[in-house]
């Protein structure tokens, strides 16, 4: 079943210098194994594509049922140097809850997970 | 008996937010500090520019008018304050809120807090073998030193603990951590000594989550955001501090916006790096240890968290000019909207290049069709009812700029069609005043407390 990151976390990102970071939230505890299995670095590094020049960081905050990516290269400069609209990398974290995962079926309706 | 609380409320979480919110947080229930933040990374080089024109300038202005508002409440009921509103100048600062007093009828006792000012030692210290290399990149101060603004090291909790221990009912700071302005004064009432990692961690963290105002509170928050209540008379955090570290965030009674866990777990991972290792002068917290859980409507409880010994360094916010830039804008509508803000930006671009004009960087963007997500937007289709062209340049040559600015009004004649949005008139070239992170031994920075 296709699920979208959307319905199933919320996040908040900023910017230090020209990297981004994004902390992702599950909106459930029960959710958290899975997007935490998802999200991987290289997921989230292929999903930044083209948008990024740097590498991607992961860390993961079980205890606030969040992911922190750092993604570096992101802001253009990044501050008043940047060029960029989202010099701050204020909707970096909208753009990550864009990401589509592909759950088992089982395992979304086990979860009660919304479908895309 | 119950329970001793210290009951910290933000009241400002840059300089630019809502000019009510320090008055509401003193008349909409009680509190014993506010905490008001209005430092952010390049307001340092705003404040030393202001200060080269006129010396009694170069703190937060709006901070006058905030003591305004509040100022009842320090001298009659004993709220304090502690603001790093100081900027490149707390004693002007400190000057201005005394005349505000004497004007009111009032008596003030205020502690000011220097010492992070490195820019008169700047010379000296790199002389001494301090180079100042920036963070990220390596590369020494000397290669920037000549455009050098502003330099201030981040300083820690104590110099305010110190003032508030002297009786200081206002405490101005220059470029005190953000997340300090909250933690000494817990810190202060508690007695925890310099090596009480956990619960000075604790404060650091209540300070994460106080710094950005309502930012914790129901502001920009994306979980259930269509449901935050009132956020017209949105209620800015507070945080109730436990002797064991512990606090409670909420928000006073009657007051719009929402304090959850989704709320303030949002703000927490706000501006996050390695969660591990949260660095500040005091103390490393470690972001990986709180423990977060509703405690009732709008009160969110906050524990558990483990601190470790600092470092031995302290880090220096450094502003140098770096160049000019600027932003101009054109709107192009249906039919075809994003192909003729193509069209027109291939166009500028080739007008650009016959005056031989180079920029270190010039950047497309069409908003409404790709500008914030770039590729995952997928495709805008021809049906967007209207795109911004928005095309940005930089260059060290302010000439070159500024040629470029006369060349966005032209297009909206000799460019394609079914364009407009230029009443705004032709793009601001503005200097870009660059920020420099660095290191520098806590041995030499010495901060100061005197009460005024």
């Amino acid at each position: 079943m296709k699920v979208r990151l959307l319905d199933i976390a919320h996040a908040r990102s900023g910017d230090k210098g020209d990297t981004a970071n994004v902390g992702v939230i599950a909106n459930r505890p029960e959710w958290f194994p899975l997007i935490s299995r998802e999200l991987t670095q290289a997921r989230v590094t292929q999903h930044f594509a083209g948008m990024i020049n740097g590498e991607v960081d992961r860390f993961e905050l079980p205890n606030l049922n969040a992911l922190n990516f750092l993604l570096h290269g992101a802001l253009g400069g990044g501050g008043t140097l940047s060029l960029k609209t989202d010099a701050q990398g204020k909707v970096y974290s909208t753009a990550l809850l864009r990401m589509v995962l592909d759950v088992p079926d089982a395992e979304a309706r086990a979860l009660g997970l919304p479908s895309a | 008996m119950t329970e001793r609380i210290v009951r910290v409320a933000s009241g400002q979480g840059f300089w630019g937010d809502s000019l009510d919110a320090p008055r509401q947080q003193v008349e909409n229930g009680p509190i014993d500090y506010l905490m008001l933040d209005y430092l952010a990374e390049v307001t340092m080089s705003i404040l030393q520019k202001q200060k080269e024109r006129d010396p009694s300038m170069g703190y937060a202005r709006d901070f006058v008018g905030a003591m305004d508002s509040v100022m009842d409440a320090v001298t009659e009921r004993g709220v304090r304050v502690i603001a790093n509103a100081g900027g490149v100048n707390p004693p002007a600062c400190a000057i201005a809120i005394q005349g505000l007093a004497k004007q009111r009828g009032k008596s003030l006792r205020i502690g000011v807090v220097t010492g992070d000012d490195l820019l008169p030692r700047l010379n000296e210290l790199l002389e001494q073998g301090h180079a100042l290399a920036h963070m990220e990149t390596g590369e020494p101060l000397e290669t920037v030193r000549d455009r050098v603004l502003s330099a201030n090291a981040y300083i820690g909790s104590k110099p305010i603990v110190e003032a508030l221990s002297r009786k200081a009912q206002v405490v101005i700071t220059g470029r005190s951590t953000d997340t300090a302005l909250t933690m000494a004064p817990i810190r202060f009432e508690y007695g925890w000594t310099d090596t009480d990692y956990d619960r000075l961690a604790a404060g650091i963290v209540a300070g994460h989550i106080l710094e950005c105002g309502a930012q914790s509170s129901g502001g920009n928050c994306q979980y259930d955001w269509r449901n935050i209540p009132d956020l017209a008379n949105v209620g800015y955090p507070i945080a109730d501090a436990y002797e064991d570290g512990s606090f409670v965030v909420t928000k006073h009674p009657n007051t719009g916006g929402r304090v959850s866990v989704q709320t303030v777990s949002e703000q927490l991972v706000y501006e996050m790096g390695d969660p591990h290792g949260y660095i500040t002068p005091d103390v490393i917290a470690d972001f990986s240890t709180i423990h977060i859980e509703d405690a009732g409507p709008d009160r969110v409880r906050v524990f558990g968290i483990k601190g470790y010994a600092p470092t031995d360094k302290l880090k220096v916010s450094i502003a140098y000019r770096s160049g000019y830039k600027a932003v101009g804008t054109l709107v192009y509508s249906w039919p075809d909207a994003l192909e003729k803000a193509q069209l027109a930006d291939r166009i500028l671009r080739e007008r650009l290049e016959r005056l031989g004009l180079h920029f270190d960087e010039i950047l497309t963007e069409f908003v409404g069709a790709s500008a914030t997500h770039g590729p995952l937007a997928g495709d805008a289709g021809r049906n967007a009812p209207e795109v911004q062209l928005r095309v940005g340049v930089r260059s060290d040559d302010r000439a070159t700029v500024e040629r470029f600015t006369r060349e966005i009004a032209p297009l909206v004649l000799n460019g394609p069609p079914g364009v407009t949005g230029f009443a705004g008139g032709r793009p601001k070239v503005e200097e870009i005043v660059a920020y420099w992170p660095a290191l520098i031994d806590k041995t030499v920075v010495q901060t100061h407390v005197e009460i005024v």
